[in-house]
């Protein structure tokens, strides 16, 4: 039996190979993603994403564990924890496993930490891919966490069909929810250590300057994002995110917005194929020794960086 | 863009909650370049297989103070056998008394560390357990 039909059939090393094969970028996860394909664009995606120490694996845990044990029916669930690589090592200290040990022994649940490998988006460069595989193995809903983010590190916005923005009192003004970037994305926010002082006044706030910003190319939403208290730590506002993400996930179907980002997604996935197919076959052609001598040009200030570009493009389409 | 790292699971099964050995082990072996998956005190030999199942690791480190290693590590070594994880490079740290040494190696301990053994030699053990495996390595059968 192929490593593919293993994984359909719910082997879990077999599903934990293959997301070694893909992570690795190994041509057999190649192969491997292509059989699976047929399979997949069933599972909810969702990005848990926000600054480190705020409580995001602890509030992944406690929605995995509500969705397993209190949601009638049951939903299996996929848990893929980014944490960063050193860019000095190489080496990353992947910690997130930590606060998810109440999902253990549970054949519905399968958590697997990636480290960034020098990725800046907040993901890692075969998070989308990983989060494929773990879709064509059936997972109901697939929880991505994104490393701890600053205010720009947004990819999970092009990857999930609902990200939830998890924020905790005390790490800034209102100021800050008014930059673009992290908190633009959010479909659901949540303020998480609800039990220390301010986080009501925070959530206040935030609901306020919360108007949706449009993701570009996407119809006029009606969709507000809802801005939700927890304590994640005692298990505290778990059922009200859980609804809120069904809410979410129902408006988007109903909208057509979830065949509008997942038509996005793999358009994006097609080019970003393509770029790099592209890439290969000019540098294969020639292109590699042509750019070694535009690069001298251009360091001895011989050519200007633009002109560089012409000519090797002119030159390889002169190319039989 | 993407190639193989090694990834090593430390972990500390049993019921003492001193971990500052296994901290500095796990900070070592990222500051060697390596993926460390941190799973932290208190874990139950069935934890340890099974994260070590979905991480897909290369190897295994278990820190032991609590004199309680004769048990926990045969139930980890068998746990991880259970899960089609045998193959994996199974390394333990803490007070291991050195007439138990010689036991842990024969159930399939690679390599046991006591106190105030430098870091590097861990580091060294493991890039050369991981090359070795990886060059004798079968493609695995699949059930």
């Amino acid at each position: 039996m192929s490593l593919a039909q293993a994984l359909l059939q719910g082997d879990r090393r077999a599903l934990s190979r293959a997301l070694t094969w893909v992570e690795n970028a190994a041509p057999e996860g190649e192969e491997l993603l292509k059989a699976l394909f047929p399979h997949t664009g069933k599972a909810h995606l969702v990005g848990i994403t926000g600054p480190p120490g705020v409580g995001k694996s602890t509030l992944v845990n406690q929605l995995a564990r509500y969705y397993r044990k209190d949601h009638m029916p049951p939903k299996t669930v996929a848990i893929v924890a980014v944490d960063p690589t050193s860019p000095f090592t190489g080496g990353a200290l992947l910690g997130d496993r930590i606060r998810m040990r109440d999902l253990t022994g549970d054949p519905g649940v399968f958590i697997r930490s990636m480290a960034s490998r020098g990725a800046v988006g907040g993901l890692a460069w075969a998070t989308g891919r990983v989060a494929q595989v773990l879709d064509a193995a059936g997972f109901d809903l697939i929880f991505i966490e994104t490393v701890g983010t600053g205010q720009a590190e947004v990819d999970i916005a092009r990857l999930a069909h609902t990200v939830v923005v998890v924020q905790a009192p005390g790490l800034g003004d209102e100021v800050q929810a008014l930059k673009a970037g992290i908190l633009e994305i959010a479909d659901i926010l949540v303020v998480n250590k609800a039990d220390r002082p301010g986080a009501a006044e925070m959530a206040r706030t935030l609901a306020q300057w919360l108007p949706k910003a449009e993701r570009e190319g996407e119809e006029a939403s009606s969709w507000q994002p809802p801005v939700l208290l927890t304590t994640a730590l005692r298990g505290q506002g778990i059922p009200e995110v859980a609804r809120a993400l069904e809410a979410h996930r129902a408006f988007l179907q109903r909208t057509g917005l979830w065949q509008a980002r997942e038509r996005h997604r793999l358009e994006a996935e097609i080019r970003e194929r393509l770029r790099e197919a592209l890439w290969q076959t000019w540098e294969a052609g020639g292109g590699r020794e042509r750019l070694e001598a535009m690069v001298q040009a251009v360091l001895q200030r011989k050519m200007a960086p633009q002109d560089a570009v012409r000519r090797l493009l002119e030159a390889s389409s002169e190319q039989p | 863009m993407a190639k193989r790292r090694i990834r090593v699971l430390i972990a500390k099964p049993g019921l003492d909650g001193h971990d500052r050995g296994a901290k500095i082990v796990a900070r070592a072996l990222r500051d060697a370049g390596m993926e460390v998956i941190y799973t932290g005190i208190r874990q139950t030999p069935e934890m340890i297989a099974e994260a070590a199942l979905q991480e897909d690791v290369d190897v295994v480190g278990l820190s032991i103070l609590s004199g309680a290693h004769m048990t926990l590590v045969p139930q980890v070594l068998e746990k991880l056998r259970e899960v089609g994880m045998g193959h994996v490079v199974v390394l333990v740290g803490g007070i291991i008394p050195p007439d138990d040494v010689p036991k842990l190696l024969e159930m399939g301990v690679y390599r046991v560390y006591g106190p105030g053994t430098p870091t590097s030699q861990i580091v060294e053990d493991i890039r050369k357990a991981v090359l070795h495996s990886a060059s004798s390595a079968q493609p695995e059968p699949v059930p």
